[in-house]
């Protein structure tokens, strides 16, 4: 068995428009940040799995964010996969 | 008549909801714990109050979606039972799939409490039985996350299926954009489901039941289902 730590970002589905990222972009605009564009906020989700493997891991936290961590309906995610050592935390 | 009003952590308009149906609408109601796992077999509509179940961690209504009574009330509206979610009760429908779309954060991004005019759209639902068709009420809201989104073919099926049971309008009953307070699609502030036997809106119609209050637009939607029981 081998121990992962996932990390996900979840942001609103591009379909959708992302008020608060908008706004912050209104912000750093007038802040004279005018290089910056396309401004989107989400979530930062950070757990630990065990799994036989990478892609076992994958699949089963994949699972967890289609079902209760994200709502595909209006948001995306991405997950990224380190494997870490038993017992060290994330 | 019975309602069943579910108690979540973090709910704040179970009571309310209870005095609408028990005071106000002269119905039976009984207080459901979120860790139950069955609904009394004499419980006809189940309602889902508003609040912060859960404290809307991770998303409003998403934890509350999977908590023990919740598989009760899929099978509760399954049996073709009446299910009433307003407020966060409306979040957890769309999150727990007994409802298509999702509630965003408004677009203002401000929490918004105020009393707004409702056009009823459906009056043949069970819970709009008691309205006159395009019928204006005058209700509060008070929700952050009420912003009614679902992409455009469930839209078009919402409404071809006549399944939008009120929208948002200004006094004269025109939905227009200025009287659309958190960004809804088609001014949607109620939806039915395709059978009809469950309905959610972000709007508290259990908040203006007492004409002590000075309003009482909101009662309808609880005689309407009082009405169609058989038992008024």
């Amino acid at each position: 068995m081998k121990h992962f730590k996932a990390m996900i970002t979840i942001t609103l589905r591009k379909s959708i428009l992302d008020v608060q990222g908008k706004t912050v972009e209104h912000a750093l605009h007038s802040t004279n940040f005018t290089s910056i564009d396309q401004v989107r906020i989400g979530k930062y989700v950070e757990l630990t799995v065990h799994a036989a493997d990478a892609q076992q891991a994958m699949s089963i936290v994949d699972d967890a964010c289609k079902n209760i961590i994200a709502n595909p309906i209006m948001e995306d995610h991405h997950i990224a996969l380190e494997e870490i050592s038993v017992g060290e935390h994330a | 008549m019975k309602f069943g009003i579910v108690v979540f952590p973090g709910s704040n308009c179970d009571h309310d909801a209870w005095y609408a149906t028990s005071h106000s609408a002269g119905a039976q109601a009984q207080m459901l714990w979120h860790k139950d796992t069955i609904i009394p077999s004499d419980i006809d509509c189940v309602i889902l109050p508003g609040g912060f179940s859960y404290g809307d961690y991770l998303r409003c209504g998403a934890i509350a979606r999977v908590s023990p009574i919740m598989s009760a009330v899929r099978k509760h509206a399954e049996q073709g039972r009446f299910v009433l979610g307003i407020c966060n009760g409306f979040q957890i429908l769309t999150e727990s799939g007994l409802l298509p779309g999702v509630l965003l954060r408004n677009v203002s991004l401000s929490f918004i409490c105020k009393d707004i005019h409702l056009r009823t759209e459906q009056i043949l639902s069970p819970f709009t039985s008691s309205f006159d068709q395009g019928q204006i009420l005058r209700v509060p809201i008070a929700h952050g996350e009420g912003n009614y989104f679902a992409d455009e073919q469930t839209i078009h099926i919402l409404e071809q299926e006549q399944r939008i049971a009120f929208r948002y309008c200004d006094a004269n009953g025109n939905a227009t954009i200025e009287a659309n307070p958190n960004g809804s699609i088609n001014n949607i502030a109620g939806i039915l489901n395709d059978k009809g036997n469950v309905l959610g809106m972000m709007p508290h119609p259990e908040r203006c039941c007492d004409p002590l209050l000075g309003n009482s637009d909101g009662l309808g939607v609880f005689t309407s289902l009082m009405q169609t029981v058989g038992l008024y």
